[in-house]
């Protein structure tokens, strides 16, 4: 090719920004690889016990913003132990150590110490940005070390972790000098939070674009803060409640007129729905919106909400909205491109909150549709047929029958042919959540025409390991596989184990492959870790390699059996 | 704490088929005007076959009226922070808007918004449970309620699998304890079952109970609730020798009570008589029963249901009744409108609090 001087290469790739098309970058010759890897800032670990520290900060030596990730997925419904794994501070420590200019940190289903992000919050002068999801192992102590000594922090975004709460001092360690703030997001805490302090805050935090607040702040701080803040995109309400006569709550909604900015809101932790008219300025420009933690939302209230966001373009909520509450999203909100439908009621039976005919109104309404988690009591073949004829451009499709293995209520039939019909309809599915009553066929049907299927997740379903190998066989981007429940074994498991090294990860639990088998797979293949999760079995683990494994997680390393598993994992 | 005047009560009740029959996995809940100083002895005394039929979160209202004027001070500072009624009228569907205003957690500001029914002009309607703002604990009005495992008794039991569904344990978390889910199917499934509420007063031969759903608003259920009582003041009347008044019902009533005040207390899981409004209005007062029925139902869309009903006198304003229809947390068990003279120890107690909090 054409001689081009290394730093016109660079500056070509500077527009490159997706680590997927940066990878495939440094695959093309050596030249490129090191271009690349000189000039890369932003590096996604997908799996945390793929690389080491030390081996990320080898090779991006302009590494600023790293993201990692922990946990395989099923931790978050509670199958994987809080100790597993995924622990943070080796990271940061190697960070520190190697002087990395680390800007921003992003971690999911990690365990994150308070003495990590104090060694964090002291070692890189131009920390500018903490993303933490469904983490775990810290409290506010931690969070008061990186508000105090993060001098020009601009994002602290806490979506959903458990936090241990020590109260709301921490607010109060952000120092007068700081004015940085663009993101502050701690819906997730659940204590008291000093009112005083979060007033001050947001008043020297010119550039503060987004705030979410959690359940301790009352609406009469919501609307002092609006006050000062009045230049917000997107907002997370804490409590609102009040006497919709009161003079609170008239100053509220007149603050809120000036709001004219948001453009994302969630919240509503608690509310009492007379004060939602005070929203509905707002909802008319909103792309986003989040109420699926206000269960004190519904009926009528709820639909009179949704039908002043016409201009919605993602939409979480609960099922209590109900099959005709979601014919009223269909109606009004016709941008609709993400929908995510939770329980309000997961235990519940016979609650027919929601059901295939809110989906099907949906995708007649909404042509935008492309990403669904939905979560309902129960789905037929002839829905899902109608659903994938409706919507094709699905790359995400997520469905979640509450009785994980009921058929078709009319037909009595599995689910099989209603999900095909979905990925033979969806040529640009990237992730499929399967449930309902489903044979091997599902599978054929899958591996067949889920060309482009990165993630898929499986429960109660399939027959024989016929099921399993369709999708290994054919699932050719398949990335991320995990299952559980269903009877697939280790011929299954073994048939092409090369294919476990194209993938981040295979978790299945509660199938059927021995410890034999894993093991025969762990000796053949180096570079895959093999984790037999064991917490509470009495047996010892290598006891009888007949024995069916409960759990088990692996994924392909460059870096061999990982040190810091608790004694219940064996690695094979 | 005085023995009841047992002769003013002919302590039996008549039972209406509890909740327990309508499908509501509740505990029968009941207000209950009852004896002063009737700890658990009065009502298991007198209310035998009621206390058979009671499950453990039986709610018991009583009326004790304030007798003495030693008391009446304390009182009188107790009942400025008061469970105001506002009455939004003819507006069926809300009925949340006292209790709304009544626990802004930041309360102290926002007296404004509660209204006083009785438009009694006196201090005593005066600003609604500042120590309820002074607290600043905000606690959700659909009050945390603990994820019961499931059902308990009515309904096909799920066997719950582990990890399904696939829900985030800090969704499921925080969703549990922010209302009690383990009703619902009960109660969906039998339709809106029935909420009624045992309602008895000192004095009175016999209780009542009401079905609260049957009432639209505040001021429906509080007329309802004034007939009942006024029939049972007119049987004292007579018993009392005391000249009944013409004209509204109301003052009739008041007359009986001999220019008492009806203090609200509550029984919590120890035991023990608490006067409410010691406790901070967020974490007394949930009933959930009434959340989760009502969540079912759109013309109700409540999260609290706190009513006030007061009646005055034209002549004596200072005497006031007050009854108070609450919503009640796990932990409060029952809850009791004491006639003064029984809550003679409380009353102190309730006044320092209330000069501690202003």
């Amino acid at each position: 090719m054409n001689y081009c001087p290394d730093e016109v290469m660079e500056h070509v790739f500077d527009f490159i920004t997706s680590h997927k098309d940066r990878n495939a970058v440094s695959l093309v010759c050596k030249s490129w690889y090191q271009i690349e890897r000189s000039s890369r800032q932003k590096v996604f670990i997908g799996n945390c016990y793929a690389i080491s520290p030390e081996r990320v900060i080898e090779r991006f030596p302009e590494l600023k913003s790293l993201t990692l990730k922990g946990k395989p997925h099923f931790a978050d419904f509670n199958l994987v132990p809080h100790d597993w794994g995924g622990f943070v501070y080796p990271w940061i420590e190697a960070l520190a150590n190697h002087r990395v200019g680390l800007e921003e940190l992003r971690l999911k289903r990690m365990v994150v110490s308070d003495e990590s992000l104090e060694l964090l919050s002291k070692s890189f002068v131009n920390f500018k940005s903490l993303v933490l999801v469904s983490c775990e192992g810290f409290t506010t102590d931690g969070l008061a070390a990186i508000a105090a000594n993060c001098r020009y922090l601009r994002e602290l975004d806490l979506q959903e972790n458990e936090v241990e709460d020590h109260k709301g001092h921490w607010i109060s360690c952000f120092p007068e000098s700081c004015t940085s703030l663009v993101s502050l997001n701690f819906a997730c805490l659940k204590g008291e939070i000093n009112l005083t302090a979060l007033e001050r805050l947001v008043a020297r935090s010119p550039n503060l674009k987004s705030l979410r607040l959690n359940r301790a702040v009352p609406l009469e701080a919501l609307q002092r803060i609006l006050m000062r803040a009045p230049q917000l995109v997107d907002l997370g309400t804490g409590s609102f409640l009040h006497d919709p006569a009161s003079e609170a709550y008239s100053k509220l909604k007149a603050t809120l007129l000036k709001c004219n900015s948001i453009r994302t809101l969630s919240g509503f932790l608690e509310v009492s729905p007379r004060c939602l008219p005070a929203i509905y300025t707002v909802c008319q420009n909103l792309t986003s919106l989040n109420l699926s933690y206000a269960p004190g939302i519904h009926g009528n209230d709820m639909i009179k909400l949704i039908q002043h966001c016409r201009k919605l373009e993602r939409l979480w909520i609960l099922d209590c909205i109900g099959d005709k509450g979601l014919g009223v999203v269909a109606s009004t909100c016709k941008e609709l491109q993400e929908l995510r439908v939770f329980p309000s009621d997961p235990y519940g039976v016979g609650n027919a909150a929601v059901t295939e005919e809110g989906l099907v109104a949906i995708s007649a309404g909404c042509p935008k549709l492309h990403s669904l988690l939905y979560f309902c009591q129960q789905m037929t073949n002839a829905a899902l047929i109608t659903v994938a004829k409706n919507c094709s451009n699905f790359t995400r499709f997520r469905l979640c029958i509450l009785d994980p293995t009921k058929p078709d209520p009319v037909t009595l039939q599995p689910l099989d042919e209603g999900f095909g019909a979905i990925v033979q309809s969806c040529k640009r599915l990237r992730r499929l959540s399967l449930s309902g009553l489903l044979t091997d066929q599902v599978f054929l049907y899958i591996g067949m025409y889920a060309e482009q299927l990165e993630m898929l997740s499986i429960a109660f379903a399939g027959d024989s390991d016929k099921g399993m190998l369709y999708v290994l066989n054919g699932c050719k981007n398949l990335r991320k596989l995990e299952i559980r429940d269903s009877p697939f074994g280790n011929k299954a498991l073994s048939d092409d184990v090369g294919k476990y090294e194209t993938m981040r990860s295979l978790w299945m639990s509660s199938c059927e492959v021995t410890l034999e088998g894993c093991k025969a797979l762990a000796k053949n293949m180096p570079r895959l870790n093999v984790e037999i999760i064991n917490e509470d079995d009495e047996v010892a683990p290598s006891s009888d390699d007949r024995q069916i494994v409960g759990k088990m997680y692996l994924y392909r390393t460059l870096v061999g059996p990982r040190k810091d598993a608790p004694w219940y994992v064996e690695i094979l | 704490m005085s023995m009841p005047v047992e002769h003013d009560y002919i302590g039996f009740s008549l039972e209406v088929p509890s909740m327990e029959n309508s499908g509501l996995n509740l505990k029968a809940t009941e207000l209950r005007l009852g004896l002063p100083g009737s700890e658990s002895p009065e009502r298991e005394s007198s209310d035998d076959n009621n206390n058979k039929k009671k499950k453990g979160s039986a709610v018991v209202l009583s009326l004790k009226s304030l007798a003495g004027s030693g008391a009446k001070r304390g009182y009188s500072v107790a009942i400025d922070r008061k469970w105001v009624y506002s009455g939004n009228s003819g507006d069926g569907s809300d009925a949340v808007v006292p209790a709304a205003g009544l626990f802004s957690p930041t309360g102290a500001a926002n007296n404004n918004g509660s209204k006083c029914v009785s438009g009694s002009d006196s201090g005593l309607c005066g600003p609604v449970l500042k120590e309820g703002g002074a607290s600043q604990s905000p606690k959700p009005v659909v009050v945390a309620q603990e994820q019961k495992p499931h059902t308990h008794g009515s309904g096909p039991s799920k066997t719950q699998v582990v990890g399904w569904p696939p829900i985030r344990s800090f969704r499921k978390n925080t969703m549990s304890s922010h209302s009690a889910k383990n009703d619902d199917d009960s109660e969906a499934k039998l339709g809106l079952g029935c909420l009624y509420v045992k309602v008895s007063m000192d004095g009175a031969p016999y209780l009542r109970k009401v079905d609260l759903k049957t009432y639209g608003s505040y001021m429906e259920l509080s007329s309802a609730l004034e007939k009942m009582f006024t029939c049972f003041t007119l049987g004292k009347c007579g018993s009392d020798n005391v000249p009944s008044r013409d004209g509204s019902s109301e003052s009739r009533l008041m007359d009986l009570i001999h220019g008492s005040e009806y203090v609200l207390t509550y029984e919590d899981k120890d035991g023990d008589w608490m006067l409410v409004g010691d406790v901070p209005w967020e974490t007394t007062i949930l009933w959930k029963g009434i959340t989760k029925i009502l969540q079912k139902e759109d013309r109700k869309q409540l999260t609290l249901l706190g009513f006030v009903y007061e009646l005055t006198s034209p002549t004596r304003q200072s005497h006031q009744i007050a009854i108070l229809l609450l919503m009640f947390t796990n932990s409060c068990k029952r809850l009791r409108i004491m006639k003064s003279s029984e809550a003679i120890g409380l009353a102190p107690r309730a006044m320092e609090k209330c000069r501690n909090r202003n």
